[in-house]
């Protein structure tokens, strides 16, 4: 059984993996750990998680201008998460896996939603995400 | 989007490997935020100056080693050391290393080592109406705030790129239409006896970051003869606290001289209203100290410009600061060079205040200084303070910075806020 979530392309690429998911926005920097992925803002819920190879959900990214470049260190110690699905993708978050693609050639697919489809996603579903073509289906 | 021939040239890498990858990550970021096509942009200021992680250094270098150059006049933001007096500054080794690796890229590809977050003070100073590609939020704030130049909030990484091909896509905040206010902020039963103390405006602006969000925001009731440097207070909260890339004060900020103005015929999405009651509750918010305890004072978080040293060393005349306490004044290596000049560095110092250039004070060296909490009249280091170098911070005014520093213990004025 798949059930297929249409939405927007952001960064394209293709990827499965295990969804999680957060109600709360995330500031890649300040609340990402570089060296190992982990959520470390104690402020966050998914404080102590690690995002790494996960296709990671969440509303929309928020925070300082550092983000960017957090997401690059991620992918360049091979920490990064696997895909990104927001309800919104604003410049700074979409930045981290533009660069990525252009300066490592690696892909980081990225993909928005609506509203309702994000609330379909939940932690710990099998997902395939195809960013090129704007959707992301569940696997149950 | 729609390119130039010498544009796709670009990307074809006709004119180098640099110009191609900075063209590719700008022309994607366009697509993806529906611009239309590429604008030229006067000058950059790149963020991404501060040493954090490795793969800042490999993209900055790389891009130098490409052959990468500065299409326009690009100012730099803060180091993570004092470049000059680094060892008064403490900077552990490996932190040299990293950010004179930076340092050597950025002034290979021909960026300016003016090494500050407020270059609208001492940088490259863009005009009203000025199209330009800035990084440092509180920067990007003010640019587009108080002096009416135009940048999206551009992040690390991006700058750069805008740097070497002189363009940026054109969307966001560099178009008129989006540049009203959908937010407006009132002051209800602000006297004009509370703007006397001037910490009430790093206060405003952490309030209205709050409210804003995201959002173009507009603030009623700000007494027109405010001081640039309030003014710089309140962009760098609002920014701290919120996304905001542009605020319109009205009666003060240049496309606002009318509520009508900046709404450009539109109603407010949202309008808010703040009470001396709300800035009581900010400053208490701003605290994360449970303690009476601040044996580092930090001052110039955004660079001190002249007229803030003028007044610290007004406060400082004749005195010294305790035994017990470390203060640091920040400042950009342009300022620094006119107290010296004037002989206010030497009087500076000799009260006990250490004045360090180039440097982010968030992000001093952990290892090498140690303290038990600080005290601010930054609402931007007061906000960021507990996550970014684990101390507790108390906010005050400069003038109570001062009281603690030379007392040894935390002073405290009345204020009228904190009267209600």
């Amino acid at each position: 059984m798949e059930k297929k979530l249409t939405g927007r392309c952001v960064v394209p690429g293709k990827c499965d993996g295990e969804v999680m998911v957060s109600a709360q926005p995330i500031s890649f920097w300040g609340s990402v750990d570089p060296e190992t992925g982990c959520i470390n803002d104690p402020r966050h819920e998914l404080f102590g998680q690690s995002i790494s190879g996960r296709v990671l959900a969440f509303p929309f990214g928020k925070g300082s201008s550092t983000g960017s470049l957090i997401m690059l260190e991620l992918a360049r110690v091979g920490k990064a998460p696997a895909a990104i699905i927001n309800m919104r993708t604003e410049p700074i978050l979409a930045t981290g896996p533009i660069v990525i693609k252009h300066f490592y050639g690696k892909e980081i697919p990225v993909v928005t939603l609506s509203d309702d489809a994000f609330k379909m996603l939940k932690t710990g579903q099998h997902v395939r995400v195809n960013a090129t073509e704007g959707y992301v289906s569940i696997i149950e | 989007m729609r390119l130039t021939g010498h544009e796709q040239k670009i990307l074809k890498g006709k004119h180098g490997e640099a110009p191609r990858i900075a063209l590719s990550v700008l022309v994607d970021l366009g697509d993806l935020f529906g611009a239309e096509e590429m604008m030229r942009v006067s000058q950059v200021h790149i963020d991404m100056t501060i040493y954090m992680v490795d793969a800042g250094v490999e993209f900055a270098e790389r891009l130098a080693d490409l052959g990468g150059k500065v299409a326009v006049p690009t100012s730099l933001n803060p180091s993570a050391i004092d470049l000059e007096r680094w060892k008064e500054y403490r900077a552990p080794v490996k932190l040299l290393d990293k950010s004179r690796r930076l340092e050597n890229a950025y002034l290979r590809m021909g960026a300016t080592p003016t090494w500050t977050c407020a270059p609208y003070q001492q940088g490259i100073i863009p005009r009203f109406g000025e199209q330009i590609a800035w990084g440092e939020s509180n920067a990007i704030a003010f640019a587009n705030s108080i002096i009416g130049a135009r940048t999206n909030r551009y992040g690390d990484l991006m700058d750069i790129c805008a740097a070497i091909i002189g363009k940026v896509p054109k969307f966001g905040l560099h178009l008129t239409e989006n540049r009203k206010a959908e937010v407006l902020i009132h002051l209800k039963e602000i006297s004009m006896e509370m703007f006397e103390n001037r910490a009430i405006y790093p206060l405003l602006g952490f309030l209205i970051g709050e409210m804003a969000g995201d959002r173009v925001v507009a603030i009623k009731g700000i007494p027109q003869d405010v001081k640039i440097d309030s003014l710089k207070g309140l962009c760098a909260a609002a920014a701290s606290s919120g996304a905001v890339g542009l605020l319109h004060i009205i009666g003060v900020t240049p496309e606002a001289q009318t509520l009508e103005m900046c709404l450009q015929g539109t109603k407010p999405k949202e309008i808010f209203q703040i009470t001396p009651k709300m800035i009581q509750d900010a400053e208490e918010r701003l605290s994360t100290a449970k303690k009476d305890i601040a044996d580092l004072i930090i001052v110039g978080c955004p660079h001190f410009s002249f007229a803030e040293f003028r007044e610290l060393a007004q406060l400082m005349e004749g005195r010294k600061v305790n035994r017990s306490v470390t203060f640091w004044a920040i400042t950009s290596r342009a300022v620094f060079g006119w107290i010296k000049d004037c002989g206010m560095l030497k009087d500076l110092t000799d009260s006990g205040v250490m004045v360090f250039t180039d440097v982010c004070p968030l992000q001093y060296p952990k290892e090498t200084w140690h303290f038990n909490g600080a005290m601010t009249n930054s609402g931007k280091f007061a906000y960021y303070c507990f996550s970014q170098t684990g101390l507790d911070v108390i906010f005050g005014s400069l003038e109570e910075c001062v009281e603690t520093a030379v007392n040894g213990k935390l002073c405290r004025k009345e204020s009228l806020w904190r009267k209600n």
